[in-house]
Formats: structure tokens, sequence, C-alpha cells
């Protein structure tokens, strides 16, 4: 007996969407979409909606590269990595510390080492973590595992925030202290302008390198021996462990890729900004990508991106309106799309079967 | 003389849950400074900590009914906190000047304010949890966590939407409105929750609560979380009872709000942030779900032991070694310190069947 025979009374007034016809669906939600971009336009004008998108083009793909990690740790161990949006706060100041570095020392091109430096550093901090915090927790009730995520996270947010002078001697030159540091200049700011609408190099920068990211993970995923590991780890451990599958380092590794993009993420966002608040910057990014990822399909890498720009496009739209709607924005469509479409964009609602 | 005996029966069943809180109480009482027979070691300062302890005390059962007796997964307790804490502030503070009243009149409007409070966020989380608690897992998670952050935007953007108010003429609602000030937040709240009041309302919110769990439908509660499917099977309205589940929870949180805003005197929305929800799941989580001696020794022990760091000269480093042994004991123990076990005298004895 499937669940939806025995539904109740509220769920099959909602199932009335989900028979629909899916061109139908796309029709819908694509009206809906087109009407608010229409009267975006007609109180803004289209030169501020343009670059409002291009603004949100590039808020999204910063989104995209950390939900692309939680949505590759949710998949393979089912498990809210929350110390996500605190890894890419870690590789953010990495990168920070090389950067001065390299530019006091006239480095030729310090963006391409930097961004590789946090990467790698970043997901070995994330793979020790694995090891120490969740791989115990593996077999045992989901929650506790997300609460050791919670306890991490944490963990992670208020060390890196102590003030080197009150830590003792070994732990000060690790810690980065709670006050706001300027971000080196690692690529010279030019600002072009195509019919009225400003874009400058980092913006390009920005959504290139996604791009070249994301199919990156895209060919890890679907063409390499590693990536074909990944999959069968995420569909049934059980079965990866008879086939002889090392589940540890398949897993592992899955924390190092997601957490390097994560941190790719985070000299990116870096680099937008010019400047990082505190060891605290990590949370709401984190907590937006994760809503993206949820909002696209938690589990899908596609539905990542997608959530992503949805997240970002409106998000920046929104904003450009109010800063509290656009603080809201994000979770108010959320909800709307969860009411309608319970496994995401592009998730698949899987029927539970008796 | 029937009343009598039930009366009779009623102190009887209770007996050593009044005792032993009459002892505790009686124990503040002497310990404060009311009962001069003992040096006067709690403070004011002491004294409003435990008064926090006894607010998270209500938040982490109530949040207990949901994740650990109903099985659901809800990270928005915050959300329905500030509800109710605004409600009751509204009350007390905007609509009726409480500061200026006799004392009787003071406690009646306090004590409306408080169920007002409970009631509407009751009202929030049916309204929520109508069309999403048909969401499983961590969908629904996110879909709490989303409506918190919703309600915490909404309050935030209070002087926006008082224009907006003023501008399609009702003027006076936008004056109302307008008071509530979110982006500066609430003050001049008057002190009204005095210590036995918060101890009175603690208990007896959480003897509600364990009624209802013990009651029929607490066991319906309990069936759903066992395993839905099954729970359905046998003529269980699982979305119904998943709703009371919820709304019951809510009405409990909003009640603790009130309290919160009536201890700490001033509201901001920044207080019922995702980082509010964060802290309850972990005072859930440590004490053992569904266990509620477990929330009740947790949220105590997890409120004091912040502060107790701070009191031994760690301020620097209490934020730091609280997820430690967070991390730890989940670890160790992943199932919580209390695991579902609970204190006799929480169990009510069972009837005999004649």
């Amino acid at each position: 007996m499937t669940k939806k025979q025995i539904s109740s009374s509220v769920n099959k007034k909602m199932l009335a969407y989900d028979k629909l016809p899916n061109w139908k669906k796309y029709a819908f939600i694509s009206a809906i979409t087109l009407f608010f971009l229409a009267l975006y336009i007609s109180f803004f004008g289209i030169q501020a909606f343009f670059q409002q998108l291009v603004n949100g083009i590039q808020l999204g793909s910063i989104y995209a590269l950390i939900a692309l990690g939680y949505t590759m740790i949710y998949g393979i161990i089912r498990l809210i990595n929350f110390a996500h949006g605190d890894l890419f706060m870690f590789g953010a100041y990495i990168s920070c510390f090389l950067g001065n570095y390299l530019m006091a020392h006239n480095f030729r091109y310090p963006f391409i080492v930097v961004l590789i430096f946090s990467m790698v550093v970043t997901a070995l901090l994330g793979m020790a973590i694995e090891k120490i915090a969740y791989k115990p927790l593996r077999f045992k009730p989901r929650l506790a595992a997300l609460i050791t995520a919670l306890g991490v996270s944490l963990f992670l947010e208020n060390f890196f925030a102590l003030s080197p002078q009150n830590v003792p001697f070994p732990l000060n030159k690790i810690v980065f202290g709670p006050k706001y540091i300027l971000f080196p200049a690692l690529i010279a700011e030019k600002t072009y302008n195509i019919g009225g609408i400003a874009i400058n190099n980092i913006k390009i920068l920005i959504v290139i390198i996604t791009i070249i990211l994301m199919i990156a993970l895209q060919y890890i995923v679907k063409k390499t021996m590693i990536g074909k590991a990944m999959r069968a780890v995420a569909f049934n451990k059980d079965a990866c462990l008879m086939m002889g599958i090392n589940i540890d380092k398949v897993i592992s590794i899955t924390f190092g890729i997601g957490i390097s993009l994560a941190a790719a993420s985070g000299t990116l966002y870096a680099l937008t900004y010019g400047q990082l608040q505190s060891p605290y910057l990590g949370i709401w990014p984190g907590l937006k990508a994760f809503i993206a990822a949820v909002l696209g399909g938690i589990g899908n890498i596609p539905g990542a991106m997608l959530g992503s720009y949805v997240m970002g496009v409106s998000e920046t739209f929104a904003t450009s309106i109010n800063s509290n709607f656009g603080y809201g924005i994000a979770f108010v469509i959320l909800i709307v799309v969860l009411v309608f479409k319970p496994a995401g964009l592009l998730g698949k609602f899987t029927k539970e079967k008796v | 003389m029937k009343i009598i005996k039930n009366i009779f029966n009623l102190i009887k069943g209770y007996y050593k849950f009044i005792l032993i809180t009459a002892l505790i109480y009686l124990l503040f009482q002497i310990f404060d400074g009311s009962i001069p027979i003992a040096p006067r070691l709690l403070t004011r300062y002491y004294m409003q900590i435990i008064m926090f302890a006894l607010i998270n005390i209500i938040m982490t059962v109530s949040l207990n009914l949901i994740n650990g007796f109903t099985g659901q997964f809800s990270i928005g307790h915050a959300g329905f906190m500030c509800i109710g804490a605004y409600t009751s502030a509204y009350f007390t503070t905007i609509l009726f000047k409480a500061a200026n009243m006799a004392y009787f009149p003071q406690l009646a409007l306090f004590i409306f304010s408080l169920i007002m409070g409970g009631l509407v966020a009751a009202f929030a989380g049916y309204l929520i949890g109508l069309p999403t608690l048909k969401l499983r897992g961590d969908y629904l998670a996110i879909v709490t966590l989303a409506f918190g952050e919703v309600i915490r935007s909404i309050v935030r953007s209070s002087d926006e939407i008082a224009a907006f108010l003023n501008q399609i003429g009702l003027v006076k609602f936008s004056e109302t409105i307008a008071k509530i000030s979110g982006p500066r937040g609430l003050s001049t709240i008057p002190n009204l929750s005095k210590f036995w009041l918060v101890y009175l309302i603690t208990i007896l919110s959480v003897i509600i609560m364990r009624n209802f769990i013990y009651s029929t439908h607490g066991r319906a509660c309990l069936s759903i979380r066992e395993n839905d499917v099954a729970a359905e099977t046998m003529g269980i309205d699982t979305t119904r009872y998943k709703i009371i589940a919820f709304s019951l929870s809510a009405f409990f949180a909003g009640v603790g709000g009130g309290l919160f805003a009536h201890v700490l005197r001033f509201i901001h929305p920044n207080n019922f942030s995702f980082i509010k929800s964060i802290d309850y799941l972990i005072f859930l989580y440590a004490g053992g779900m569904g266990s509620i001696t477990g929330s009740i020794l947790a949220a105590t022990g997890l409120t004091i032991l912040p502060e107790f760091l701070r009191m031994i000269n760690f301020q620097q480093w209490r934020m730091v070694i609280y997820p430690l042994l967070l991390i730890i004991l989940m670890l160790r123990k992943p199932s919580g310190i209390f695991g579902n076990r609970e204190f006799s005298f929480l169990i009510p004895k069972r009837k005999e069947v004649n």
C-alpha cells in the first residue's frame, strides 16, 4: 500500500497541483515569475533590471559553490553539514592571509595561487573534521551527527573569533580575531559600461570560475571512477561494502571536494566585497546556500545550481526594493516552492513503499 | 464531597511532584534573601539567569513535543517564540500601559497577554503546519527554519509596513504597527515576570505537556514517531495529530516568548534568529530526545554553563568550550544524556483497570 492511497484530506488538496501535467506546471511557474519581473521593470526600468540581473548572477555563483558542497555531502551521508558556512569563512580568511603575503612579495599571479591554496587547506581541515567528528557517528542515529555538525560550526566560529592577545602561544598564531580585516586587491578592478550596465572584471571572473568548477565537478561525478563510487555510496552503502568499495575513502574525498568548493566560494566572496567582517560571516551565506540546495532538490547537483541562481537573482531584486524584503524573500520562495513541489525544483518525490 | 475527593486524588497523584517543586522553590527563596535564614547568595543577576533557564525549560520541552515525541524535525522554534514575545509585549506595553496599573489588574493583564501570545503562536503553527506537514524529514526542517526567519524579517520591516498602511488610509492601524519599531527593538517593556510567576508557569507548562504526552493523543503522536505509515494503518489521522502537536508546541513556545520579553524587558527581532533555535535544538539533543527529564536538566545546565564559565574568568573561552563539550557528548553518547528515560516522579501512575 503506498502512502498516497491512505493520505488524508489535507494531502488530497495539495495533490491537485501534483496531478497537473508537467508543461502546465512550468507554464504556471514561469507566468508568475514573468509577472513579477514585468512589475519590477515597470517600476524601476529595464536598465536597473539588467544591472540587478548581473549582480544576482554573481551572488548566485557564490551561493552555488557553497550549495554544491552541501548537496554532495547531503547526498552521500544524509547529513546537513552546518559547519559548511564556517569552512567557507575559513577559506576566505586563509586566502586573505596568503593574499597579503603574496602581495607583499610582488608575486606574479597571486589570485590563482590563493584560490588553489585556500581550496586545498580548507579541504584538509574539512576532511580532518569528518574523520574526528562525523565518522564515529556514521551508523548512529542521524540526528546525533546533525547536532555534532552544529557543535563543529559553533566551535569553528567561536574559536577563530578569539582575539590573539588573549590566547596562549601556539594558538595565537592560528586564530583570526573578532575584528574585520581588509582583503587585498588581488586583481585590479576594471569597470566596463555596457549600455548603462556596470560590469566589472571581478564579476566576470567569478562567473567564469564558478562555471569552470561546476563543469569540473560534473566531470568528476559523472565520468571518473571516484565519481562512480560516490554515486554508488549515495545509492546504497551496504551494497557498496559488499562490492569492495572503500566507503570511508569515498566519503572523505566527497567531503574534500565539497569543502574545497566552499573555500573557493569564500575566496570569491572576499574578493567581491573586499573585506571580512568577522569569523561569524559564514553563518548567513551558508544558510542561504543550504536553502538554495533544498530549493533545487537536495542531493541533486544541477538542482543546487538552479536553486542558487534563483535565490541569488531573487535576493538582489528584492534587496534593491528593500533590504528587509531582500532578506526574507529567499525564505518565502522556499516555503512556496516546497508547498507545491515537496522535493524541490528538480528533486524527485519518492513514494514510500511498505 | 465528591469534589473534595477529586482534589484529594489529584494531590495524591501529584504529591511527589508538588513536594519536589515546592522544595526547589523554597531553596531559591532562601538563597535569594526572601526568607532571611541564610546569607543571600543569589543576587538579581543570578535570579535572572535562573529565570532564563526556566524559560529555556519551557522552550525545550515544547520543542521536545515535536522533535522528540512526534518525530517531526522542526528547527524554527525561535519564530514561535518571537510571535509570542511580540504579541504579549504588544498587550502589556503598547495597547495597555501595564506599568501604571495596580498589582492585580497588572497580573491579570500579564497572564492574559501570555495566553494571547501563546494562542497567536499556536495559530501561526497551525497555519504553517497545515500545508507543510506532509513534507518529511529535512524538508520540513528547512521550512520551519524559513518560517522563523520570515517572521523575523516581517517584524524587522514593521516601519515599511506601517508606511504602506498609512498610504492606503489605515492611519490608526499604521500608528500601532509603527510602535512595534522592529529594527530598533521594542523597549520599555514593564518588569512583570516575577520569579514565582515564571516558576509557576514553567511547572504548569511542563505538567500540561507531560499529561498530553501520556494521554491518548500523546500515544498517537508517539506512534507517528515510531512509524507513521503503520500508525496510519491503525486508524490514526497522522496529519491531524502532527498539527495538534505542532500547534501545542507553538503555544508553549509563545508563552515562553512572552515570559522572555518580560524578563529581558527589551526585544529585538535579532534575539529570535536561527541561532536561538539552534540553542534549543542543542538543549534538546544534549538532554535526550523523548525525555522530559533530559530536556529540563539540559536546558538548566546548558543555560548556566556558559554563565558559569564567564564567572570563573573563562570569558574568552566559554563559547569554545561549550561546543566542544557538546561534540564530546554526542560522540560518547549519541542518544543524549538521558536517552528516553525519565525521573519516576514525572511518570504518571497507571490506573488500575477493574
